[in-house]
């Protein structure tokens, strides 16, 4: 194998690599922050905790005797006395994805270390990240005026009350979790903790510009389960 | 190089990603907008849901530029979750029968 001038084997591309990193008797994921690869497998898992949501609200979907609610009319919106459908879960889906690209670029930033537009970039982020939760606030509490319950509803099947505040309301814990940590992470980003490699009080390790692209990574898997929600729940 | 554990790419790949996940997200809304039904309703919100997921996944998490050990032992997992939803199909269906057969009036 060749040898670099820093004394480390050249890593192989493809399937060559993928074998030779797996059976490396070293870390697998080479070139990959460990935080970071701790995130996707913690990412993984939070997966299968989502398709277990979506698997349930299925099964009890496609097993019901009972019509189920139509989602365009239940979430619709009537705008100066005209009926726009889903309107609101709209605006979220737009408010969401607009804050997975701040979050992208506050990332590159990052990297580029650009103390001042990474903070600004992060906390816009978790600025759209509020604003979707306390559009969802509205929402949950518009449903429950109208009488939406987990084991009843006016509209149909009762199992679409338990299976949207399960959802949905995981989904905005996700949410409300990854704007306090944006703010935690913008403020580290503010004082400059990444630049003189402060110990964080989590791992007491040295931190660098790869906490940004891990938090990064938690904030765009919060968006793309929105797309698989948005989908299967409010779509379908 | 080998010690490279950060990920440049210019800004405007970002923009990019956003602006098309805005045109396909403002798709799968007209999908529901236009009130299309049935099959072809189905298949539209699921090309669209995998667009977007891919974009996502691929472009700002960065899984594209990533080396084949990561993007296996993460992506190749949750194709097992279709085992899952074939299986709860099945289930369902058998729920539904019964439903039918015994409580024709029950949720």
């Amino acid at each position: 194998m060749a040898k670099t001038a820093t004394g480390a084997k050249a890593l192989q591309p493809g399937m060559a690599g993928f074998a030779g990193d797996w059976s490396s008797d070293q870390r697998a994921f080479k070139n990959v922050h460990w935080g970071k690869a701790m995130m996707w497998i913690f990412l993984l898992s939070d997966t299968f905790i989502f398709s277990c949501f979506l698997l349930s609200y299925m099964t009890v979907r496609w097993s019901t005797t009972v019509p189920w609610p139509n989602p365009s009319e239940v979430f619709g919106l009537s705008v100066g006395g005209v009926e726009v459908p889903l309107l609101l879960i709209a605006i979220m889906t737009f408010i969401l994805i607009s804050s997975s690209g701040t979050m992208a670029m506050a990332v590159n930033y990052g990297y580029r270390k650009n103390r001042k537009v990474t903070t600004y970039l992060i906390l816009l982020t978790a600025l759209f990240g509020a604003s979707f939760v306390g559009m969802q606030a509205f929402e949950w509490s518009k449903l429950i005026h109208e009488g939406v319950r987990p084991w009843s509803n006016p509209f149909g099947a009762p199992q679409f009350g338990s299976a949207f505040f399960m959802i949905t309301g995981f989904h905005g814990f996700h949410v409300s979790i990854g704007v306090i940590f944006l703010l935690i992470v913008a403020r580290k980003v503010w004082r400059g903790d990444y630049d003189r490699g402060d110990r964080g009080y989590f791992t007491t390790m040295k931190g660098g510009y790869e906490h940004v692209e891990t938090m990064g990574l938690y904030w765009h898997f919060v968006d793309l389960v929105w797309v698989f929600i948005f989908a299967f729940f409010y779509l379908w | 190089m080998a010690h490279e554990e950060g990920q440049t790419h210019p800004i405007s790949t970002y923009l990019w990603i956003w602006g098309l996940l805005f045109v396909f997200s403002f798709f799968s809304y007209m999908v529901d907008y236009m009130a299309y039904q049935g099959i072809l309703r189905w298949s539209l919100i699921l090309i669209f849901m995998m667009i977007k997921a891919g974009l996502i996944v691929a472009i700002f998490m960065h899984m594209a530029w990533e080396r084949l050990a990561l993007i296996y032992a993460i992506l190749l997992p949750p194709v097992l979750i279709l085992v899952f939803v074939v299986l709860m199909s099945f289930e369902s269906d058998y729920t539904f029968a019964s439903r039918g057969a015994y409580f024709a009036f029950g949720s």
